[in-house]
């Protein structure tokens, strides 16, 4: 490529041989086929070369719409649940025992009245989910003169069922390559001719915590978690890393060990994650005996975590007010400390808030630091405290990744998009701080 | 509910303190306020910090020690023939006792005795909690009437509190020396642990990794084998692929940006590979496990490949893609830092524009985008949620992207996940692992910051 460039050079270079100039004189080199050539293949690396670049891109684009699409192709689905209508007559002697399943199997028995033998109430049975029962139980609690009536309720249907209403299964496959029974095929089916089988929207996902049943299973157990975790990194290293930063911004003297701190920030910003789950593991459940599974634990870890970012981004947000604002704060006697939390900070403070954010938005993403300490645990009941056993919503995605029934494919997806929809609600929230906020100086 | 209280009333107190202070100091000059050496609300915060640090550090300090003390007053309050001799023993008795205060059943018939000291260790506990209470609210009581006792004209309140608060400051920024130590000595601990019962040579060279552990001693295959070549090769294959995808990518994109593209793709484009930047690892393990890797292998065996469902190639693509953004921001960043005087020059000698990129800008930036890779190289090592998903857990020692490879940072991930004992060599390889993934990655990126901070000083 440099022979070529040097050439060309040479070539507008004028000879003395053609001294006029090249418009005059027909043997220019300028004007050769061969420089029109080395032009065109220039030219042409030229495009490539830009061509390569817009590829790039496009497949940086591609990748990130494959991955949401994909997402949101298996996922959609997951927010309507199906449900079975069923009259059932709820006896005073079998509410007083607390034996729901009964009245909810003779209801579904009587809309199936041709179907006498036990292999096939069995199929009968296996349309409803495990957890039907407990809705009846929480709807008698909730009015105790039911007891008594016949009413008219819609309860959970199994999540099989859920997956063939939503087309799951090919039902051009014979039975033994389908995954699910030509009864139950047959059987919902006909509870969808008759009207007793519809979709809705599933508040299950958001309301219930972990289960076996993936019709039961749903992320409000791991969104408290999740929530609490946070709560517990936000409160601890958002104050302490602000407090760092300012430290080293304003009042550290540039000497040794002030730039070995900032050396070591900088490290720890890049140590691999799960190094940050071994160091938990060692000294906050092995050495201070801190329970597992608890958000506690995991805010701690995720704090040491962040602290990092919220203090390099500090840093540059109060490396950012101008030194004239000091100056000023100083001139008229106020003392450094004052100067720094009366004038420095609140104009640094949107910059602090965005990088804040970000740096909240990749905690509440984390996963690896969290497998560690235990928080992958199987917690059917919604954590109300710091030391409950918890999980949060990364890994309540990489548990039910794991599970092999369909229906729990399409619960992941959704609690992926329950996830991205509040990362990019952060994120948008820093962005806009960022844009009222912003100020040039 | 001791400590709820307890943290009620020392901020109770605390802000009794403030209105204490702010007012008694206006009323010891008369309400002529320019007589005080400091600003009323400044007597407020000295008298505050009087209430509540005192306590607090007694608090901190208290309870970092309470369990453990309470635990040694109650085990040498038990009979010797408890202790069988070993440290497991001791350890299973502690926790033992521990779940038995708590209410939970060990699921075994406890020995009348651990059942009594179990009983004396909550009372301890109960006991130390109240005490707790009472001392701590006393000594903030105590520390408000010394901090009122003192105030006056004459009191230096807002250098007083200004010290604390620098102090404070400084404690926040030692935090992130103290978090490395802490790593650092964690891992170095469990890690010698583990090398007492494995050596360091057969864990670094040794070419076979099965840590399952068999319960007896005399069982067949009793003692696992540790040697963590093929998950450092493993490692290395995926990180290897991971960087065939992001750094052309990256880099391409990067000159794209900064050199061709307007102002108007620009502002679209960058938010859009941020977002790229800011999914979850996990759902790019998801997005790996479940849609890449059936497309790698259905595209593999249509090109008559043997592809195993968990290759390395389908988490390696994946991982490369999730670092696009990161090389590319990175290198944007260099890229951008070389002096426009440089181009001109070099368009002046009627250089095209790819060519001035290819033969000035890339040889000017070189140092930095090396660093980029290098940072993004210990990223793809350090990624754990990926490879986890996707790529499996048999130590295969294979250099065939097709096939399914384990990593350092999976076995790590595996090896502690769920209820292990904490002293089995299982559990501890971990550690092992742990620390020689935290001294390569540390490597390369000491040396990667180093050169961008030298790069950047040379071109600003």
């Amino acid at each position: 490529m440099t022979d070529l460039v040097e050439r060309d050079v040479a070539a507008v270079t004028p000879s003395p041989a053609s001294s006029p100039g090249p418009s005059s004189a027909p043997k220019s080199r300028l004007r050769s086929e061969a420089f029109a050539r080395r032009l065109r293949a220039r030219h042409a690396a030229e495009r490539r070369f830009r061509l390569a670049g817009a590829a790039a891109v496009a497949l940086a684009a591609l990748m990130l719409v494959l991955l949401l699409g994909s997402i949101v192709a298996k996922g959609a689905s997951a927010f309507l649940e199906t449900r079975i209508r069923l009259e059932v007559t709820l006896d005073p002697a079998e509410v007083a025992e607390r034996n729901y399943a009964v009245p909810l199997r003779r209801a579904l028995y009587a809309q199936f009245p041709q179907v006498t033998d036990r292999a096939g109430r069995r199929v009968l049975n296996d349309l409803l989910s495990s957890g039907a029962p407990y809705e009846l139980e929480a709807m008698v609690a909730k009015n105790p003169a039911l007891a008594g009536t016949t009413q008219t309720v819609w309860v959970r249907a199994d999540d099989q069922i859920d997956q063939l209403v939503k087309g799951a299964y090919r039902r051009d496959l014979p039975e033994s390559g389908r995954g699910i029974s030509d009864a139950k095929v047959a059987a919902a089916d006909a509870l969808l001719a008759s009207g007793a089988l519809a979709q809705g929207f599933n508040t299950t996902l958001f309301t219930a915590g972990d289960s076996r049943e993936p019709e039961q299973a749903g992320i409000g157990g791991a969104i408290a978690g999740s929530l609490l975790t946070l709560l517990v990194t936000m409160a601890l290293s958002v104050p302490t890393g602000i407090a760092a930063a300012v430290y080293l911004e304003e009042f550290a003297p540039k000497n040794r060990w002030t730039d070995l701190i900032e050396v070591n920030i900088n490290n720890l910003a890049a140590v691999p994650s799960i190094i940050f789950g071994l160091l938990g593991l060692a000294v906050f459940l092995g050495f201070f005996g801190m329970p597992r599974s608890a958000p506690l634990v995991g805010g701690l870890v995720m704090a040491l975590m962040t602290l990092p970012v919220i203090i390099i981004a500090s840093r540059v947000a109060l490396k950012a007010v101008p030194p004239s604002i000091r100056e000023a704060a100083l001139g008229i006697g106020a003392s450094p400390l004052q100067t720094v939390l009366h004038h420095v900070l609140p104009l640094a403070l949107p910059g602090i808030l965005t990088g804040t954010i970000i740096g909240m938005a990749r905690a509440l993403g984390e996963t690896a630091p969290l497998l560690m300490i235990g928080m992958v645990a199987f917690v059917v009941d919604i954590p109300h405290g710091l030391t409950d056993s918890a999980t949060v919503l990364p890994v309540q995605i990489y548990m039910w990744a794991d599970s092999p029934e369909r229906a729990f494919t399409e619960r992941t997806s959704a609690a992926i998009l329950v996830l991205l929809g509040i990362l990019i609600l952060l994120n948008g929230a820093a962005v806009i701080l960022r844009k009222i906020f912003e100020r040039r100086w | 509910m001791q400590l709820t209280l307890l943290a009620l009333i020392l901020a109770l107190l605390t802000v009794i303190g403030f209105l204490v202070g702010r007012s008694r100091a206006a009323s010891s000059v008369g309400g002529r306020v320019a007589e005080l050496h400091s600003v009323p609300a400044y007597h407020g915060v000295y008298v505050a910090l009087w209430a509540g640090l005192p306590a607090l550090l007694l608090f901190v300090a208290w309870t970092a020690s309470e369990g453990w003390l309470a635990m040694q007053m109650v085990l040498s309050a038990l009979p010797e023939r408890l202790f069988t001799g070993d440290g497991q023993s001791a350890a299973l008795l502690k926790a033992d006792i521990l779940n038995l205060a708590r209410g939970i059943s060990t699921g075994r018939e406890a020995d009348p005795l651990v059942m009594e000291a179990a009983r004396r260790y909550a009372a301890l506990r109960d006991l130390a909690g109240w005490s707790l209470l009472a001392v701590c609210a006393s000594l903030a009581v105590a520390g408000l009437s010394w901090g009122r006792h003192r105030i006056g004209p004459d009191l230096r309140a807002r250098p007083a509190v200004e010290r604390v608060v620098r102090v404070a400051l400084v404690v926040c920024s030692l935090l992130a020396i103290l978090t490395t130590l802490g790593i650092v000595l964690s891992l170095l601990f469990e890690a010698l642990r583990f090398f007492t019962v494995v050596s360091p040579l057969d864990f670094l060279f040794g070419t076979h990794w099965s840590p399952q552990m068999a319960m007896r001693a005399d069982q067949v295959g009793s003692s696992g084998s540790f040697g963590a070549i093929p998950l450092f090769a493993g490692t290395l294959l995926i990180t290897v692929i991971a960087m065939a995808v992001a750094v052309p990518v990256g880099l391409m994109a990067a000159i794209y940006m900064s050199e061709y593209a307007g102002r108007g793709v620009r502002t679209w484009l960058k938010p859009a590979l941020e977002i790229l930047a800011g999914i979850p690892t996990v759902v790019y393990g998801f997005f790996a496990a479940l849609t890449m890797a059936p497309v790698v292998r259905s595209v593999g065996e249509a090109l008559g490949l043997d592809v195993s469902s968990e290759s390395a190639l389908a988490a390696g693509i994946v991982m490369g893609v999730m670092i696009i953004p990161f090389v590319s921001s990175l290198s944007d960043d260099v890229i951008n830092a070389v002096p426009q005087s440089l181009r001109d020059g070099s368009y002046g000698l009627g250089a095209t524009k790819s060519e001035t990129i290819r033969q000035v800008v890339l040889p000017a930036a070189l140092p930095g985008i090396v660093a980029a890779v290098m940072l993004a190289v210990s990223r793809a090592i350090g990624e754990t949620m990926i490879v986890t998903m996707a790529s499996g857990l048999t130590a295969n020692l294979t250099a065939n992207p097709m096939q399914a490879v384990t990593t350092v940072t999976t076995q790590i991930a595996t090896l502690l996940v769920g209820d292990q004992e904490f002293d089995s060599p299982k559990t501890l390889s971990a550690f092992g692992l742990g620390l020689v993934l935290f001294l390569v990655t540390l490597c390369l990126n000491m040396v990667a910051l180093r050169v961008v901070r030298t790069y950047r000083e040379k071109y600003d």
